[in-house]
């Protein structure tokens, strides 16, 4: 097969597997009361399928084709355990054909059990990819950039926990919910800034962190409309990506916000954006996310670059400061005091982030920039190419090169 | 399901427990005592430790020969003042049993592995 139409093949299978990969695993799960036989079956399954989807085309209903082969690998699996024999007549009762009953909360239940905080972080995200996303461990590691071995062996330890250790596969009680919920919202944003900023038009195919984190959001927000802080995340998810198609320019190289052609933003979704903004005020309960998109909207909605509402980002960062103090928002908000009181003001500001960001590659480019506002252009350089000493990801090398030689 | 849920500190902690004047710790008693009423249906055991400098430590070296030391196995910072056995129905009743634990310090909660199935 072609490889452009091999890619075809599987990004429309990655799609499927997305909309389909938590409900199946769900299913098991409620059948055998295993999850990381649930989880492994559908991991396989998934697996087969790419297999022979790309040779004989995807099936006309791809649903069933999964449910089929997904309990078939479960049956075998238990079959291979004569001590399992009461789980196997669960699943054997459980219909062979169709895609069967869809428990509403299946997929919602799934990713409380993968966000479990007793779980490590990147446990978290790779158990949620897998299991909710339908992502293979290939694809996670290829994400980021580990290796095959070293994301299974994470996904194995994670399984064994919530086996050994008794998590549950439920909802939240109402006492829990927002801890747990905090906890999600957490890990989708990680998943999602994974996946923004290496994602760059021309790479070979690999599905898209950030637009799989975005998806989630959404199917949380809809069951949990009720959530202001959920509603934010994905107002800002959604303010990302819709100024991404200028992010990158013609060469793939990345543009800053100042030089940005905002007519190539998607201002469609910059609207719903706003409007979920606007929905999570109105339950009057503040929090991080929420005002992060506040932030976000100030640049989404204006016209240029020097029509940006400064002042009113500098109050919104102030907010931001005492509602959820960290080095990374006080460096942002230098980024605000630079254009409403100067660069001296933001200098002294970004200084005394030193010790907390000194291994941070923003924070040298920040402060590099500062550098050269006030013309000591010695000390700029040298805070560009330790910038560029600092990151990994080949757009922001290019960004800060073109600096450095300029 | 069963966990163990043991009641570690550092020294720090035990620094601070040890300074506490009678009448703090007639209260951190009381708020202790209640919690184990609150949750007397899923205890199945509980006790205090001695502290630590009464611990003895046999060890077994590559020789398998038994070598009695004086002091805890853990050495260093941390140490276990108690431990509670539980009987739940899964990790989150567990973690909310640790969460309102009026000890302070750190409390770790290890499931036990479940007796061999039929």
């Amino acid at each position: 097969m072609p490889e452009r139409c091999a890619d075809d093949v599987r990004a429309a299978a990655a799609t499927v597997f997305r909309e389909e990969a938590g409900h199946l695993v769900g299913r098991l799960i409620r059948a055998t009361g295993d999850f990381t036989l649930a989880e492994e079956s559908v991991q396989d399954a998934l697996l087969a399928a790419l297999e022979h989807w790309l040779t004989d085309g995807i099936p006309r209903q791809p649903a069933a084709w999964l449910w089929t082969v997904s309990r078939r690998i479960a049956l075998n699996r238990l079959a291979r355990d004569a001590s399992y024999s009461a789980k196997l007549d669960a699943l054997a009762v459980l219909e062979e054909q169709g895609e069967g009953r869809h428990e509403p909360d299946d997929r919602l239940r799934l990713i409380f059990t993968c966000c479990h905080p007793a779980l490590a972080r990147e446990a978290q995200i790779a158990l949620t990819l897998r299991a909710v996303c339908g992502f293979t461990t290939s694809e996670i590691a290829r994400a980021f950039v580990a290796t095959e071995s070293a994301v299974a062996q994470r996904i194995v330890r994670a399984q064994r926990k919530i086996k050994a250790a008794a998590i549950r596969y439920k909802m939240p009680s109402e006492e829990e919910r927002a801890d747990r919920l905090r906890e999600a919202l957490a890990v989708l944003y990680l998943m999602f800034n994974e996946g923004h900023l290496s994602s760059v038009a021309s790479a070979p195919f690999r599905r898209d962190l950030a637009k799989d984190a975005a998806w989630l959001m959404s199917l949380l927000c809809t069951w949990m409309p009720d959530e202001p802080e959920a509603l934010g995340l994905l107002a800002l998810m959604k303010l990302s990506l819709s100024r991404a198609d200028g992010r990158f320019d013609e060469r793939d190289d990345l543009v800053v916000l100042a030089h940005q052609d905002r007519s190539r933003w998607d201002h469609a979704m910059i609207a719903e954006a706003v409007a979920l903004i606007e929905r999570a005020a109105s339950m009057h309960r503040i929090g991080p996310y929420q005002i992060e998109s506040a932030i976000a909207a100030c640049h989404a909605e204006s016209k240029s670059f020097e029509a940006t509402d400064w002042a009113q980002i500098l109050a919104l960062y102030d907010l931001l400061s005492t509602l959820a103090p960290s080095p990374i928002v006080a460096l942002n908000r230098a980024v605000a005091v630079r254009q409403v009181l100067g660069p001296e003001a933001a200098l002294a500001e970004v200084t005394q982030l030193e010790g907390a960001l000194s291994g941070y590659h923003l924070f040298h480019a920040i402060r590099g920039q500062l550098w050269s506002d006030l013309g000591q252009i010695d000390l700029s350089r040298a805070a560009q190419s330790r910038a560029l000493g600092l990151t990994e990801n080949s757009a922001e090398q290019t960004l800060l090169r073109r600096r450095l030689f300029q | 399901m069963k966990y163990i849920l043991l009641f570690c500190g550092t020294r720090e902690d035990q620094a601070a427990f040890d300074a506490m004047s009678p009448d703090e710790l007639r209260r951190r008693y009381a708020e202790v005592g209640r919690w184990f009423a609150e949750n007397n249906a899923k205890v199945v055991s509980s006790n205090r430790l001695q502290a630590p400098h009464t611990a003895t430590s046999v060890s077994f070296g590559p020789s398998g020969a038994p070598v009695v030391k004086d002091g805890p196995f853990m050495e260093g910072k941390e140490l276990i003042g108690g431990y509670c056995e539980v009987d739940v129905t899964g990790l989150d009743e567990a973690l909310k049993m640790a969460k309102t634990w009026p000890g302070r310090g750190t409390v770790e909660i290890r499931p036990l592995v479940p007796p061999p199935g039929p």
